[in-house]
């Protein structure tokens, strides 16, 4: 969707401005956030493609407007609701009688080896790849209403494949609950004058990873 | 965009509270897991576990080979795998070719390696930016590259992490990996500053 996280090429959000010496977290509210969002997927709900999903569909002025954490505990909120853990009238009264244990509940034992593992994405493809290193491709112009990972600045843009890394799950589906449906992933570079226009920064290439069904031979 | 960090009166810190008691009422997390994941990424990963890979890969051209061919492979045998590090690739840079890691789309960052990103990573400006003006950037970070040296930007937007290698410092001639990986900032593993010059 071209929501408001889709910020490659936006303007007019001032300069950058590292922190020296910056903490990992700026208050404590924040540390939490963090700790219960992880918690929370690893009850196995939804999947880090849904999670993204929940972020960027919030409104773009309160998308703008909240740090990051501020942005995953919103999202979290609406993924709570979502999948029946949590009832509207509970977060708005901030109360919720007690429950028993979830099966999937994360205990504090369980927490190195689940952050150790991770979520590896790569799955087996063995359709044969459209596209070979060297190649010149075109990101498609798409603009679908759901979840993708093809930015909007490189929508319809002419690159070349620079490697192939088999197949991956597509976020476009399992955003949605339908499935991994993976595809192969390849890295495509693109040349600044073909993104931005004639006056583009001087030997600049940006490169993206995009899957096979966002491209076409060009 | 500016945060008030110091505001006592910040309504998140309300919010998240209450989010955290219902769903501890509700049998959904438990209090001591939530603890334990921030001491993970408080306390036990951070920009030291990717500043070892690239003091290795200085040190040990077999193991740069293979950080160049199968970084995701190559980082674990140093113990470094997991949550939001699950594939790696790992980009050098040389005299002629700087990289600088982004996430466009959200705030991809390899959490293995460097551990939570920092505010600036996750930044609308810094994401909006780094891919269309990138030398106006790193400029910001007061990093000013030759003209000759030309720039690729790598927009993290699938579920593969960057690591960017830095040159290695001059005057660092038998160095031990130990000491070169002092000089290795996190900055010059985004590609946003470059490894430090020793004194």
């Amino acid at each position: 969707m071209n929501g408001p996280h889709d910020l490659g090429g936006k303007m007019g959000f001032g300069p950058v401005l590292p922190e020296a010496d910056e903490p990992w977290f700026h208050a404590p509210w924040e540390a939490r956030a963090l700790g219960v969002v992880l918690a929370c997927g690893a009850l196995g709900r939804w999947n880090l493609d849904e999670s993204r999903h929940a972020r960027e569909c919030l409104p773009p002025a309160t998308y703008y407007a909240a740090s990051y954490y501020e942005i995953w505990i919103r999202a979290l909120e609406v993924l709570l609701t979502r999948h029946g853990l949590v009832t509207p009238d509970e977060l708005a009264m901030g109360h919720a009688p007690e429950g028993p244990a979830d099966a999937r509940r994360l205990s504090a034992e369980r927490v190195p080896a689940v952050l150790a593992r991770g979520g590896p994405c790569d799955r087996q493809v063995d359709k044969a790849p459209r596209f070979a290193a060297g190649q010149r491709v075109r990101a498609k112009n798409a603009h679908p209403r759901g979840h993708t990972r093809l930015p909007i600045y490189l929508a319809g843009k002419q690159g070349v494949i620079d490697s192939d890394h088999g197949g991956f799950v597509l976020p476009d589906s399992n955003a949605h609950g339908l499935g991994e449906t993976p595809q192969r992933l390849y890295t495509v570079v693109f040349d600044a004058a073909e993104v931005w226009g004639a006056d583009s920064e001087p030997g600049l290439t940006i490169s993206a990873d995009l899957w096979e069904g966002y491209l076409d031979h060009a | 965009m500016p945060h008030d960090h110091d505001n006592h009166l910040d309504p998140m810190d309300a919010r998240v509270r209450a989010l955290e008691t219902i769903l501890t009422r509700k049998g959904l997390i438990e209090t001591a897991a939530v603890d334990a994941i921030i001491e993970t990424y408080a306390e036990k990963v951070g920009p030291q576990n990717g500043a070892s890979v690239v003091a290795r890969a200085w040190t040990d051209p077999a193991f740069a080979e293979w950080l160049e061919r199968d970084a995701t492979a190559a980082v674990a045998s140093m113990g470094f795998t997991g949550r939001q590090g699950e594939h790696v690739r790992a980009v050098f840079n040389t005299p002629d070719q700087h990289h600088v890691i982004v996430c466009t789309l959200c705030s991809c960052y390899p959490w293995s390696l460097l551990g939570l990103p920092p505010v600036w990573y996750k930044s609308p400006a810094y994401r909006s930016r780094v891919v269309i003006e990138p030398r106006a950037v790193l400029a910001e970070f007061g990093l000013n590259l030759p003209e000759g040296t030309k720039l690729r930007v790598w927009d993290s937007t699938a579920e593969l992490r960057y690591l960017v290698v830095p040159m290695r410092p001059e005057g660092t001639e038998g160095w031990s990996a130990a000491q070169l990986a002092e000089l290795v900032t996190r900055e010059s593993m985004i590609g946003t500053g470059l490894a430090r010059v020793p004194a």
